[in-house]
């Protein structure tokens, strides 16, 4: 079938006469370039539907360039980039580049920055690279994510990085399924736990009853039951319905690193997914993680980390023998993983380590603070030490003139922590004394000192709300669609602390402006642009207002997102 | 059996005009799109005297917070409708749990059929017991209430054991509806039901119902039975 494509005039993109004079001149070409990884300073990307096969079924995918994932993009800090991109599919698409630094009107997000990209039309993106790292970029428009629309980001640096390595790759994690996205919303809709096959059961009851007596047991249940509440609702997507997939490829095809022995190998791993936080571990090797979110942090020598929706971290590993490691990533609620292999030899595999037990959700992932928690013997979480460095935290809560926004009560919210507390050092459900070192928030600090950064202006407090049993999600109880715009003003440093009052990890990302987290050293706050809140916990980051416009400011789970979205209005 | 597989006719013949109603206006990635559920919860034949076969189901159209339900159940026997109890309600969520519902009931039995006012609550209470009280007004100034009561107890992830309670009473007498005034019937059942898929589970179960009071005297009833049924939803 032959397709035309259609050049956006001028009219069309009033408001950024950048793009009309740009396209004119250019006159993009179809390309389809099929190549993994694109270098320059212009680019071009066709949405289209292709045919796949990832599980052994047929499918049809939203691809970038007939391709899962798309292009990885490497792109120069200063350099201006030209994308090009065509939409060839019957409905509305955008790219959004995740983590960059952009005019608003450059962002990607249909309804906020622009209209979006119409059927057949060519959306011309041009902005100045101001920054160095790992990113990604991803649809925002409808499902299309989910079904294949994402790929990396590589800007290289101006100045040489604070470390070395000799080969580097990107690691993308994602999720795949060969349902519909709108089927797996309806169907979570209709019964919130139709993915979940790791629920309580009876004889999960008298096991505890036979440890600790069926007074104790019944206790320790009697929260949950009045609650109407799982300790096991960990993950609302699971591998009954998805393939994790890394670079594209499945468990059983392998994505293949090579490496030569005594080589630094440097992985960039980025999550894609649409609703799948992964822990990630390459066992028999130590990571040492360098960056999160594209920024430099002091080196971080660990066993594992966990990777929330959208965020990206890099490490360097040293393998020290000349076998297959396994790259391995399993999905929070234990139902699947991605893998991969690092090896000497292409065709040298490593095998999947055990996947570790899913882990029952605690009274603190409740917000229930210490006291109950005390009671709960499964659960010994550095929470004494934590609760003294953060301290701080909760006294500078009172420094900063909160500024008080709109709250509802009613069927949008099921629960309020109670006692929300910073658990920075906390790994999370899951990962909690697994004998491994796992990275935290905590362990994050700045590779540049944040001493002289602005303090607050001004706080405000966001609540992430929810309805597990009818599946709904908002922020303060209220939906984006119900929501007035979060007004921030241009030139202030804001503190932002969100309490987490629902059972899920929340990825929230803040489009187009740095969320510098506190992590309990002011002079070493970390740069991301993602950032996880526990379920019943408390965090807070702070924000330079620099960039004019309307942004997105939403939690990154694909079908969280419709309810726990805000626009931003920098005035 | 004939009246069930008209009844079910009809009633699919709505849901299926509603659902593509529901979908022509769900819009990828909208927050609350329209949606259709039909859940036929029991669909079953008892092993007693008449080999009488039972229903009980839902459907709803809507969205998060606002629905239009109906419910039915009954009994058939070979020879006929036995007898049966529907609702047409809109449904409103006024908490997180908690759904508050009004429209109309209608109760049919081999030879009459009543038509009630109704205003109901339904949701899950603390523990997960799935509930629902609805209160019913007749013209003749006869009041009723019925309640329902489920749980689902997991004995694995795949196979379900389901206890279940439902009891009726009335201020007045019905002799045609065969309904009696006080506590007029009871009905308890305990179903195990195996998932092949969350659409699609078989079960088999035991069920004891009675009549007291006046109802007994219209309608004497007290049995136990087993049964056989699947559980159905889409
Ligand atoms: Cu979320």
């Amino acid at each position: 079938m032959q397709r035309r494509t259609f050049i956006k005039g001028v009219a069309a993109s009033s408001f950024m006469g950048i793009a009309a004079t740009d396209l004119q001149a250019e006159s993009p070409k179809r390309s389809s370039d099929k190549r993994r990884t694109l270098t320059g300073k212009e680019f071009f990307l066709d949405i289209d539907y292709t045919p796949v096969n990832i599980t052994g079924k047929r499918s049809v995918a939203t691809t970038i360039n007939g391709q899962i994932p798309g292009p990885t993009l490497v792109w120069q800090e200063g350099d201006t980039v030209t994308i090009h991109v065509t939409n060839h599919l019957k409905k509305s698409s955008s790219i959004h580049w995740h983590g960059i630094i952009l005019p608003y009107q450059m962002d990607g997000v249909p309804g906020i920055s622009y209209k979006g990209i119409a059927p057949g039309e060519t959306f011309t993106y041009r902005f100045k690279v101001r920054q160095h790292g790992t990113y990604w970029y991803h649809s925002h428009s409808g499902y299309q994510e989910q079904t294949g629309m994402y790929g990396a980001i590589v800007i290289k640096p101006r100045k040489r990085e604070p470390f070395r390595y000799d080969k580097d790759y990107v690691v993308l994690l994602s999720d795949w399924s060969d349902e519909k996205p709108t089927s797996i919303y309806r169907k979570l809709k209709l019964s919130s736990d139709y993915y979940n096959f790791n629920r309580r059961t009876v004889g999960d009851f008298f096991s505890e009853v036979k440890k600790k007596g069926f007074g104790k047991a019944f206790d320790d249940r009697k929260m949950w039951n009045q609650m109407r509440m799982s300790d096991r609702d960990l993950s609302d997507v699971t591998g009954y319905t998805y393939t994790y997939l890394m670079n594209g490829q499945n468990p059983a095809t392998q994505f293949k690193a090579l490496f030569k022995k005594g080589e630094k190998i440097r992985l960039r791993f980025i999550n894609g997914a649409a609703m799948s936080f992964f822990d990630v571990r390459i066992p028999g090797l130590k990571m040492t993680v360098v960056a999160a979110d594209g920024n430099h942090i002091k080196p971080v020598r660990v066993d594992e980390f966990r990777i929330g929706v959208a965020e990206t971290y890099d490490v360097i590993v040293e393998p020290t023998s000349n076998r297959a490691y396994a790259i391995f990533a399993q999905s929070i609620e234990r139902s699947g993983y991605a893998l991969g292999s690092l090896t000497p030899s292409a065709s040298k595999l490593a095998s999947a380590p055990k996947m570790d037990k899913p882990q029952a959700l605690t009274m603190a992932d409740m917000g229930m603070g210490m006291s109950k928690m005390g009671k709960d013997k499964g659960m010994k979480m550095p929470m004494k030490k934590s609760m003294k460095k953060y301290r701080w935290s909760a006294m500078e809560a009172e420094k900063y003139p909160i500024t008080k926004l709109p709250i509802a009560t009613g069927p949008q919210s099921t629960m309020k922590a109670m006692a929300p507390k910073y658990r920075l050092e906390d790994p999370g459900v899951g990962l909690r004394n697994n004998g491994r070192r796992v990275l935290t928030y905590a362990d994050m600090k700045n590779r540049y000192s944040t001493r002289r950064a602005k303090k607050p202006d001004r706080e405000i407090v966001l609540h992430l709300t929810g309805n597990m049993e009818r599946y709904m999600w908002s922020i303060n109880g209220i939906k984006y669609a119900d929501a007035k715009p979060l007004v921030f003003h241009y030139g202030e440093r804001l503190r932002i602390t969100f309490i987490n009052d629902t059972m899920m990890n929340h990825p929230m990302h803040l489009h187009g402006m740095w969320s510098d987290l506190e992590t309990g050293d002011d002079n070493h706050l970390v740069r991301k642009h993602t950032i996880v809140v526990q379920p019943g916990a408390k965090i807070s980051y702070r924000v330079t207002v620099d960039a004019k416009g309307g942004w997105a400011y939403h939690c990154h789970l694909l079908y969280h997102m419709a309810g726990m979205f805000r626009k931003v209005e920098v005035v | 059996m004939k009246t069930i597989t008209m009844n079910l006719k009809k009633s699919l013949l709505f849901a299926g005009g509603l659902l593509l109603a529901g979908q022509s206006l769900q819009a990828a990635g909208a927050d609350d799109p329209i949606r259709t559920m039909l859940l036929m919860d029991k669909f079953e034949i008892l092993d007693n005297d008449d080999n009488s076969r039972e229903w009980e189901g839902s459907f709803y159209v809507g969205y998060d917070l606002d629905k239009l339900y109906i419910y039915s159940q009954g009994a058939a026997t070979s020879d006929g409708l036995e007898r049966s109890q529907n609702d047409l309600v809109y449904s409103r969520a006024i908490a997180p749990f908690w759904d508050i519902q009004a429209g109309i009931a209608y109760d049919k039995n081999s030879d009459a059929s009543k038509t009630w006012g109704e205003i109901a609550i339904a949701g899950l209470a603390p523990y997960f017991f799935e509930t629902r009280a609805a209160l019913l007004l007749n013209g003749d100034g006869n009041v009723g209430l019925r309640l329902e009561g489920e749980y689902e107890a997991l004995i694995t992830q795949k196979l379900i054991l389901t206890p279940s309670i439902e009891a009726d009473f009335y201020t007045k007498d019905d002799p045609v509806m065969q309904i009696g005034s006080g506590l007029s019937a009871m009905e308890a059942g305990l179903r195990l039901r195996y998932e092949f898929v969350r659409e699609f589970a078989p079960y088999i179960g035991v069920t004891w119902e009675k009549t007291f009071g006046n109802t007994r005297d219209f309608n004497p009833v007290d049995e136990t039975s087993l049964l056989a049924g699947i559980r159905f939803w889409f």
